[in-house]
């Protein structure tokens, strides 16, 4: 088996008193796609940060294709962040920006892609995620919840990422635009070979987009395995988040903090 | 709860250097990034008419009434002692010195701080700065060091306009109102403007904008807690660019006119 593009060892964060991730240790292969699922307030987000480098970990080990990137500094920073493509859960497109102009983002100001070569680009990327040219020229605000998501979509995979990570891709969108949303990231991933780590909390994106699957609790993953087994995990706290039951060993933090 | 005066003290000392910390180290490396490429030609160019050509109207009235006020209040004083002839000095000294660059300052931490801090404040919440990041793109860069250098370069210009404007505003009530003769008020004021006072009244303007940026851009890129916090972040930027303006300004004049 070839090594793997991510290794998390003993990771590590608390925001003042409280433990957020309290020892992650987790792996992710070439072209593998991971799922962590989780209930709201677990820390999904952090670790996902915390990989990108926008949150420093208090402890740990963060290797990307061998290279430990805790501590990195910011040029080498940039240099990793290459690799990567994020898709965030509120989207995060820039809306001072036009739709193309967001997709083009990346290939413009840090590959210093010419501008009309760029927005051909960008303009291909919207097609690859369902979207016409002419709503390249809208702004983000302009746009329902469903064609921000694939803009953001699209924006993750213009620079053709070897690793993407997606937020809650589904969260807040109706069924039927969730599942077109897994399907173009299944889509996309394919195409490009790419690693994956996804947030969701939504069983079936996750079944969809994972090959493994992961539950975040407590600051663990305290479950891990191949997507076919997360039904006969044997682990009642997976149990109690897969059927979504109220009655069970998590205890759900009504109060933040 | 019973808590001596003295740990009170001691912990606001210590958050205020804390503070005082925080700011500077986000001064340097917004600093840093002004002279290091790449440099966001098209962001300076926005910001400049954002902080510039859409701040004229307000400074330009502020302007025009504070030399009208000046030239009338003036009068009123000086008649008692036969002094009227004073007034196209008066005006021409503390708008170029003083009101010039300390009214437009101020007009502009309220109109152009609060928009930095509410935008870039808005941007931290939506984790659109995060999302630059992850575009290879510095922050610091592509946000903070436009505004900056935007700021820094068009309020010596708008206090130019200001002068001019404020400068208009005594000739016309001192023309129109208390019939001066157009030829020697003119020539009075001509007279009196000296170079120091322009020079350090465009100064104070530089720093002036400097601090407008600075605070927008601290607090906007801290802010948390949405909405609520983005309201916060702005309440914040300008009241403490209309402090560090009037410190500032007091500081400048002292290092130009005390002898
Ligand atoms: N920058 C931050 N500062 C302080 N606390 C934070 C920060 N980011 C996240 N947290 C806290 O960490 C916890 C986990 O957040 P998050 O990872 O966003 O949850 P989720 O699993 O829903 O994505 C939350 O309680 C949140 O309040
Ligand atoms: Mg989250």
């Amino acid at each position: 088996m070839a090594a793997p593009r991510i290794v998390i060892r003993g990771l590590r964060k608390s925001f003042g008193r409280k433990k957020v991730l309290d020892g992650i240790d987790v792996e992710v292969g070439v072209g593998q796609s991971l799922v962590v699922i989780g209930g709201s307030g677990s820390g999904k987000s952090v670790l996902l940060k915390c990989i990108l480098g926008l949150i420093e970990p208090d402890s740990g080990s963060i290797r990307i294709d061998g290279e430990e990137t805790v501590g990195l500094s910011r040029a080498d920073r940039a240099r990793v962040m290459r690799k990567f493509g994020m898709l965030f859960q509120g989207g995060a497109l820039f809306d001072s920006l036009k739709v193309w102009e967001n997709v083009a983002f990346g290939p413009i100001q840090s590959d210093h892609i010419p501008e009309a070569e760029a927005k051909e680009i960008a303009l291909a990327k919207l097609g690859a995620v369902g979207l016409t040219p002419d709503v390249g020229e809208l702004r983000p605000a302009e746009l329902s919840g469903g064609m921000q998501k694939r803009v953001a979509l699209a924006r993750a995979i213009a620079r053709e990422p070897e690793i993407i990570f997606f937020d809650e891709p589904t969260t807040g969108l109706d069924p039927i635009m969730s599942d077109v949303i897994n399907e173009l990231i299944v889509q996309c991933v394919k195409q490009l070979g790419a690693s994956t780590i996804s947030i969701t909390h939504d069983m079936a994106s996750a079944r969809k987009i994972g090959d493994r699957i992961a539950m975040l609790y407590e600051g663990r993953l305290i479950w891990q395995g191949p997507v076919a087994d997360i039904d006969h995990s044997g682990d009642a706290h997976v149990d109690q988040f897969i059927h979504g039951r109220a009655e069970g060993p998590i205890r759900m933090q009504v109060t933040k903090g | 709860m019973n808590v001596p005066l003295v740990t009170v003290l001691g912990r606001m000392t210590l958050s205020f250097l804390a503070l005082t910390g925080a700011v500077t180290a986000f001064a340097t490396r917004g600093i840093l990034h002004c002279f290091e490429p790449p440099i966001y030609r098209r962001q300076i160019l926005r910001q400049m008419l954002e902080i510039g050509y859409y701040s004229l109207p307000v400074v330009g009235l502020t302007a025009i009434f504070t030399g009208m006020v000046l030239a009338l209040q003036s009068y009123t004083g000086f008649a008692r002692f036969s002094a009227e002839s004073a007034i196209p000095n008066v005006v021409v000294v503390s708008l170029t010195r003083e009101l010039g660059p300390v009214l437009a300052g101020l007009m502009v931490a309220g109109r152009v701080g609060a928009a930095i801090a509410a935008e870039l404040g808005t941007m931290r919440v939506t984790e659109q700065i995060d999302a630059l990041t992850t575009l290879s793109t510095e922050p610091f860069k592509y946000l903070v060091a436009p505004r900056i250098i935007a700021a820094v370069v068009t309020l010596p210009l708008l206090v130019l306009v200001a002068d001019a404007i404020g400068i208009l505003g005594g000739y016309l009530v001192g023309v129109y109102k208390l019939d001066f003769n157009e030829q020697s008020y003119l020539r009075n004021t001509t007279d009196f403007l000296q170079v120091m006072d322009v020079v350090s009244g465009l100064v104070k303007a530089a720093v002036f904008g400097f601090l407008i940026a600075l605070m927008g851009c601290y607090h906007g890129y801290n802010s948390r807690g949405g909405a609520q916090g983005v309201g916060t972040a702005t309440t914040n930027a300008v009241v403490s660019a209309s402090i560090l303006i009037l410190t500032a300004n007091y500081l400048i004049t002292e290092l130009f006119f005390a002898r």
